[in-house]
């Protein structure tokens, strides 16, 4: 999933300073799931920034939709009724449903409430932790199932760097080096010839690198 | 988490949460999580000047009702201490239920 972080209450005060009627707009995709912009998080959002600006004495309308998603157009459009009657719209979803809101509404101005950090997973109850960064070229069957990109500080293809010590990476002690950890997974699949596979230097153009990237799937389109 | 703040959007002064004793909980660890979202909600409470400490979490079992009157008696004085909650010192701009805000289920 997607995951994001709520932004400071006071960068969101900041934002919305000059409205006195907004849409607190939350998403029940993955922003829900990492507890950064759902339903729950869309009220505790708007009940702080209410109680703020009425102790500011500039109380604030505010209404609480939740999305089923942003990133759909759909889904945006069951906010088309109603969207103009107010000033600004926070949306805490990810920042491509954020992008997409502003896209869809365009004479309103959008901010967003939370921000977007990395693809990963729910490692325990309250604890997320990256592990795709979309490079679009996956090497994951060459890896053991571990992503060089995402879990190697240096991103680095074919082993480990010499600040790899004991198991951990020089940048943070907590943090395990990506390499080790490729390493014992071919070890426990008996596959540790896998590490002879030169990983050629690497065409990022399917990456950051080629600028906004797109998918067209023929046979879906309509 | 909401019905903390919701208590202090309708002028509630302070609020305590009251759990059971740590350890004998119905829920194993329901009221140690119920501790940390209080903080939580204090961190916001302390961020939009509300006052973090206008909010606290207290353990305390069914047959305490002594220990319940001590608590009592210690968050009045807090919050007598504090004063009122500061959303009512404001400009009186608008009424409390057009202070509630409407909510909205939006799907296709």
């Amino acid at each position: 999933m997607i995951v994001g972080k709520g932004k400071s209450i006071k960068d969101i005060l900041a934002m919305i300073e000059n409205h006195s009627k907004i849409i607190v707009a939350g998403c029940r995709g993955c922003v829900t799931v990492c507890a950064a912009g759902g339903e729950k998080e869309t009220g505790i959002l708007s009940a702080a920034l209410s109680l703020a600006r009425e102790k500011d004495g500039k109380p604030i309308e505010i209404k609480e939709v939740t999305l089923e998603r942003q990133c759909d157009s759909e889904y945006l459009e069951s906010i088309r009724s109603f969207v103009d009657e107010y000033e600004a719209v926070v949306s805490i979803a990810c920042g491509a449903g954020v992008q997409f809101m502003a896209e869809k509404f365009r004479k309103i101005p959008l901010y967003p409430g939370i921000d977007t950090n990395f693809i990963g997973v729910t490692e325990a109850q309250g604890v997320w932790t990256e592990r795709c960064q979309a490079c679009g070229d996956c090497k994951l069957h060459i890896t053991g199932g571990i992503c060089p990109i995402s879990r190697c500080a240096k991103s680095l293809f074919n082993g480990p760097c010499g600040g790899s010590s004991k198991g951990k990476c020089e940048v943070n002690p907590e943090i395990d080096c990506g390499w080790q950890l490729i390493y014992d997974r071919l070890k426990e699949l008996g596959k540790l010839d896998q590490l002879e596979i030169i990983i050629p230097i690497n065409d990022w153009s399917t990456s950051r690198d080629g600028g906004p990237r797109k998918i067209i799937r023929e046979d879906l389109t309509l | 988490m909401l019905y903390l703040l919701k208590s202090f959007q309708r002028g509630a002064d302070g609020v305590y949460v009251a759990g059971c004793l740590e350890g004998n909980c119905h829920y194993l660890t329901g009221n140690l999580r119920a501790r940390k979202r209080v903080e939580y909600i204090k961190k916001i409470l302390d961020a939009i000047g509300i006052g973090g400490e206008r909010l606290e979490m207290y353990n305390m079992s069914a047959a305490q009702g002594p220990r319940f009157v001590e608590i009592a008696n210690e968050m009045t004085e807090r919050i007598k201490k504090l004063g009122p909650n500061p959303i009512k010192l404001a400009a009186p701009t608008k009424s409390k239920e057009g202070a509630q805000k409407e909510k909205e289920e939006c799907s296709v």
